[in-house]
């Protein structure tokens, strides 16, 4: 025999190494990279979750402030360059003109009058992050007194701003969103891995729960409890109750994604060599079943949540989810949502752009991410 | 000898996914002649299914054939080259089935379980001869019993889920036969099925091989059925005919180290108790890191370095039927037992 | 067979019992005494009512007993089509609900249809000319009716339609034929207005079964029997049609059952939003008025409604599918 014979091939590919190498996470992560929708998606997500943050921040003009001498002003046009071609983003100040036959005052934007944008200007009082007290927000007029206000995207009826408002709404929305998806996501893990963990009669019954619980139509399940929410509740409990009864007929979904892993994996053969090396049921639980099927189940939340937001969103926007003071999507919608009112105030429907954005980015990147998981899955 | 039936030339069927170049089969060629049978045989991963599916031309996407001939004479006399056939012609359709006929390898998944066993073989017949309804049916049950299926007329209306796995794989090859082709493909007809119905189908085939004059190809991994069904041997390795020569050649001069090997591991009944099985050493190379040289060089236990790993070997005849393709045949080499 | 029948009827009744405990959870719900209610309603608007009347009406209800005692004195009713009165109207409920079941019944329905009729071709297309500029359009459009909340679909489109033709879209019938009894001007008329809705609705769910039938196909079309059909020299099309898209049918035909409650659910909204005589404005006028046999009524039907419709949705599978026939389950 000749001493030069190799057994293996030499031409395993040091890709090929990495590959046998990695953990599962890893993995997930690398196969997610190379859909570059999903990323762009996730991109996205992480975007809207610092508005979130810094709702605050973003908003120029104090959300509540109401003033009906100010109702339906369209949207402030922004001119970027001066008239001499520098950069110097301004818009015209709005000036009231009483009409003399009705009495009432109308505002018109000036042209004479250019108020220029200053970057980090001084506004009205907030807690950034819920601690530091400050006045800074991102964007103000100069020579600004607080009467001027800066309409972005024009203002609603009782002459709110609109920008400000919607960017609260989404720190509202989607925390809901978040906080709804966390409560279907323990429902249905628990009741997902009990169901696909002992199998048999408990198996049987949770499942035709759930089928039962999907047959039946949402909306006015949603409508019934959500009407019977009394009118005394604050803000914060109307917020919680809204939440709740969301996430009720969400985690059907996500405890069937639990579930089908749970059986899938109950088969696997390095479960049954865990057994077989004497290690407890729940350490084979936690410390080999659910990192198998943790980017299974982050891909179905991502999938969840646009559910929720459209969810809360429908409820608000027909009176019966969260209720001014509050400001969510779905409440500014109301404002919307009859022809006289987007006749009048077109620039309302606005509001809608973030929704479907928000709701897209987390469909992609749910699906990416499922994808990741899951190639053949 | 009669003029081959059908006559394949260096054949070479690529896939181009997007991680790379896939060589699935590259530059292979044999003869068949009518009522003999050609065993194309090699490990899993050689290509030998995809040379089938390139002869009619069903390989799957990314899949193409790139290069070679493959000429086929056709009943009425007419040679066409089955390489250069735009394949979702109708001249192309009418050879699938008509003169080709090709029998897969699984008859649990092959079959559609939304229609009766009845309604896809008088498809297949309808498709190819123009008969009524009450004919095709009548054929059909023919076909069935001719395939040896019992209780054919009330068989005729089962589903596939219906049958055991024998029967289904009997509906398949009677499913191949309906248009009456001249060549038969039969891509692993046993390997999914018990040892006792591999017996029975491949008595069958030759059975019918016999009465209709079927040239046949057999595609197998079994060394023990091409002993048994094989007129002429293919022996395929990464896409290339490595050795081919008569089954009696094959087996008891066989010049490639490779096939050497094969002949090897197979287990003998002679054998003496309790020694190690032989096996081939090493694996079958990723797709995209296929060697350099003889594709066979790494695994091969003379290989000569220098030569083996720098150029494709050529093929060499060493008789009338015999080709190798390899380094070493033409030195006095001592087979090694 | 038999048993697949059985058993999805078996499953079909406890599903309607389950909604009957909700719908008389939801008109137990809000604070305070049915009758208390009423009496304070009737007396708003001029009428008395005696304290024997009150007492008479308790028992009826039987409000001074337990609730399981209540619910099933209300669910004896029911069943025998006595749904409660209506207090905001002062009348039966049926009456009061009249034609506007019916009315969500053909939304809903035309929406079904209408989504099967676009999705169903789209997603053959799709799956089998993968990655083609068709492909990514259709998908494109499927994604904006997922994200799209139907309601917001049906403003903007309202809206345009004002801007750009002056129009007033709503409503389901013409001005003349509103109050009409029914005949068959008055169905062409219905026929006339529905695509509008209907098509609203149906751009959500068009764009999930889509995606269901490219995947769906996606994995029929690598099976094995797809190349047996192929070697038998069968032209593309019939290959394709004749037998993956006949198997990838079965999952697609099973969403049906989630499809009606989703479109059912759409309506209530998008109903609002255009003014559509169906049952979604009742609802919502009787919850926020506290009206609540009403709103449990309709809670009530719609439920059964979907029910009845996964049913038969179920039997049209069991139909299609030659393994759930023989007794195997697919």
């Amino acid at each position: 025999m000749s001493s030069l014979v190799r057994p293996e091939t030499p031409f395993v590919s040091a890709a090929e190494d990495r590959i046998a190498a990695a953990t599962q996470l890893q993995l997930t992560w690398w196969r997610f990279r190379k859909h570059r929708l999903a990323v762009v998606s996730g991109i996205v997500v992480i975007l809207f979750y610092l508005i979130v943050i810094f709702a605050d921040f973003l908003a120029v003009t104090p959300p509540h402030a109401t003033d009906a001498a100010r109702s339906y002003i369209p949207p402030q046009a922004v001119h970027w360059f001066d008239q001499d071609g520098s950069f110097k983003p301004h818009v015209y100040a709005l000036k009231g003109r009483r009409d003399l036959r009705t009495f009432k005052l109308h505002y018109a934007p000036d042209p004479t009058d250019r108020r220029y944008l200053v970057w980090f200007a001084e506004g009205y009082r907030y807690r950034l992050f819920g601690i530091f007290e400050t006045k800074t927000h991102i964007v103000g007029l100069d020579r600004g007194v607080p009467e001027d206000a800066l309409f972005l995207l024009g203002t609603d009826q009782l002459g709110r701003d609109v920008w400000s408002r919607l960017m609260l709404a989404t720190r509202t929305s989607l925390t809901i969103g978040l906080v709804g998806v966390s409560l279907s996501l323990f429902l249905g893990i628990f009741l997902g891995g009990i169901s696909g963990l002992y199998g048999g009669a408990i198996d049987t019954v949770i499942q035709r729960v759930i089928e039962i619980l999907r047959s039946i139509p949402t909306i006015p399940l949603w409508m019934g409890l959500a009407a019977a929410l009394p009118n005394s509740w604050s803000v914060t409990q109307v917020y919680i109750a809204i939440t709740v009864i969301i996430s009720l007929i969400g985690w059907t979904e996500l405890a069937r994604v639990v579930r089908g892993r749970f059986l899938a994996l109950r088969e696997e053969d390095f479960i049954t060599a865990a057994e077989l090396a004497g290690a407890s049921r729940l350490r084979i639980i936690f410390r080999h079943m659910v990192p198998s099927f943790l980017s299974h189940i982050i891909a179905a939340v991502s999938l969840a949540l646009p559910a929720m937001i459209i969810s809360e969103t429908t409820l608000s926007f027909l009176g019966l989810g969260l209720r001014p003071p509050a400001i969510s999507w779905g409440v500014l919608l109301q404002d919307a949502q009859n022809l006289q009112a987007i006749a009048m105030a077109p620039w309302l429907l606005l509001v809608a752009v973030p929704v479907v954005i928000v709701i897209l980015a987390f469909n992609f990147l749910g699906d990416g991410l499922r994808d990741a998981a899951d190639p053949y899955g | 000898m009669a003029e081959p039936i059908l006559s394949v030339r260096d054949l070479k069927t690529y896939f181009r996914p997007d991680e790379g170049i896939v060589r699935a089969v590259d530059g292979a060629s044999f003869d068949l002649y009518p009522g003999r049978t050609l065993g194309i045989v090699g490990e899993s991963g050689c290509g030998k299914s995809v040379t089938a599916r390139s002869i009619l031309r069903i390989v799957d996407r990314p899949g193409k054939v790139e290069g070679g001939t493959m000429l086929l004479r056709r009943g009425d006399g007419r040679v066409v080259d089955l390489a250069s056939i735009d394949e979702a012609s109708s001249e192309m359709r009418d050879i699938r089935g008509g003169e080709i006929g090709y029998v897969f390898q699984e008859p649990m998944s092959s079959l559609s379980v939304f229609y009766t066993i009845g309604n896809q073989v008088i498809e297949a017949i309808r498709r190819h001869r123009k008969v009524s309804t009450k004919e095709a049916r009548d054929r059909a049950i023919e076909l069935l019993q001719l395939v040896g299926i019992p209780r054919a007329e009330q068989r005729i209306d089962s589903y596939s889920f219906e049958l055991s796995g024998g029967l289904r794989q009997r509906v398949m090859i009677a499913l191949a036969l309906a248009a009456e082709p001249r060549i038969l493909i039969a891509d692993e007809p046993t390997t999914a099925l018990d040892v006792t119905t591999q017996a029975q189908i491949l008595e069958l085939i030759r059975k019918i091989q016999v009465e209709r004059d079927l040239a046949v190809v057999l595609i197998t991994h079994d060394m023990g059925v091409i002993a048994e069904m094989a007129d002429t041997v293919s022996v395929m390795y990464l896409g290339k005919v490595v050795e081919s020569g008569s089954v009696d050649t094959i087996f008891h001069a066989p010049r490639h180290p490779y096939t050497q090997a094969l002949l090897r591991s197979i287990p003998s009944v002679l054998a003496e108790p309790r020694s190690r099985l032989a096996t081939i050493v090493g694996s079958i190379p990723h797709p995209y890191a296929r060697p350099p040289g003889c594709p066979f060089h790494p695994r091969c236990q003379d290989a000569i370095p220098g030569t083996c790993d720098k150029n494709p070997p050529p093929a060499t005849a060493l008789d009338a039927e015999h080709e190798v393709r390899c380094f070493l045949c033409c030195e006095p080499a001592e087979i090694s037992a | 067979m038999l048993t697949y029948i059985l058993q999805r009827l078996g499953l079909a009744l406890v599903t309607i019992w389950a909604i009957s405990v909700i719908s008389f959870v939801i008109i137990q719900l809000p604070p305070g005494d049915f009758v208390d209610a009423y009496i304070a309603n009737l007396s708003a608007s001029g009428s008395v009512v005696s304290q024997q009347q009150a007492q008479s009406l308790r028992q009826l209800y039987g409000l001074d007993q337990p609730v399981w005692v209540q619910y099933w004195k209300w669910i004896s009713r029911v069943v025998q089509g006595d749904f409660g009165p209506s207090m905001e109207w002062g009348r039966p409920v049926t009456e009061v609900i009249g034609d506007r079941l019916w009315l969500t019944v053909v939304v809903s329905i035309s929406a079904i249809l209408l989504t099967w009729g676009i999705a169903l071709p789209i997603g053959i297309y799709s799956a089998v000319r993968q990655y083609s500029v068709a492909d990514y359009a259709f998908t494109l459009v499927g994604f904006i009716g997922l994200a799209v909340p139907n309601f917001l679909l049906a403003l903007v489109i309202m809206y345009f339609g004002f801007v750009l033709f002056d129009l007033n879209i709503g409503g389901l019938f013409s001005a003349e034929y509103q109050l009409a009894p029914w005949s068959w001007g008055k169905a062409l008329d219905l026929m006339r207005h529905l695509p509008l809705p209907a098509m609203i609705l149906a751009l959500a769910g068009t764009a999930q079964l889509i995606r269901i039938m490219r995947a769906n196909l996606l994995d029929e079309l690598r099976r094995p029997y797809v190349a047996t059909a192929r070697a038998r020299g069968l032209p593309e099309w019939r290959v394709i049609v004749k037998y993956p898209v006949r198997a990838a049918l079965n999952p697609f035909a099973s969403t049906i059952g989630y499809l009606l409650p989703f479109v059912v659910s759409g309506s209530i909204v998008v109903s609002l939003v255009l003014s559509l005589p169906t049952v979604g404005p009742l609802l919502l006028r009787a919850l926020i008025a506290q009206d609540m046999f009403l709103a449990g009524t309709i809670v009530l039907l719609l439920g059964v409604l979907t029910v009845v419709g996964t049913f038969i949705s179920d039997l049209i599978l069991m139909w299609i599918d030659p393994r759930i026939r023989a007794g195997i389950h697919g």
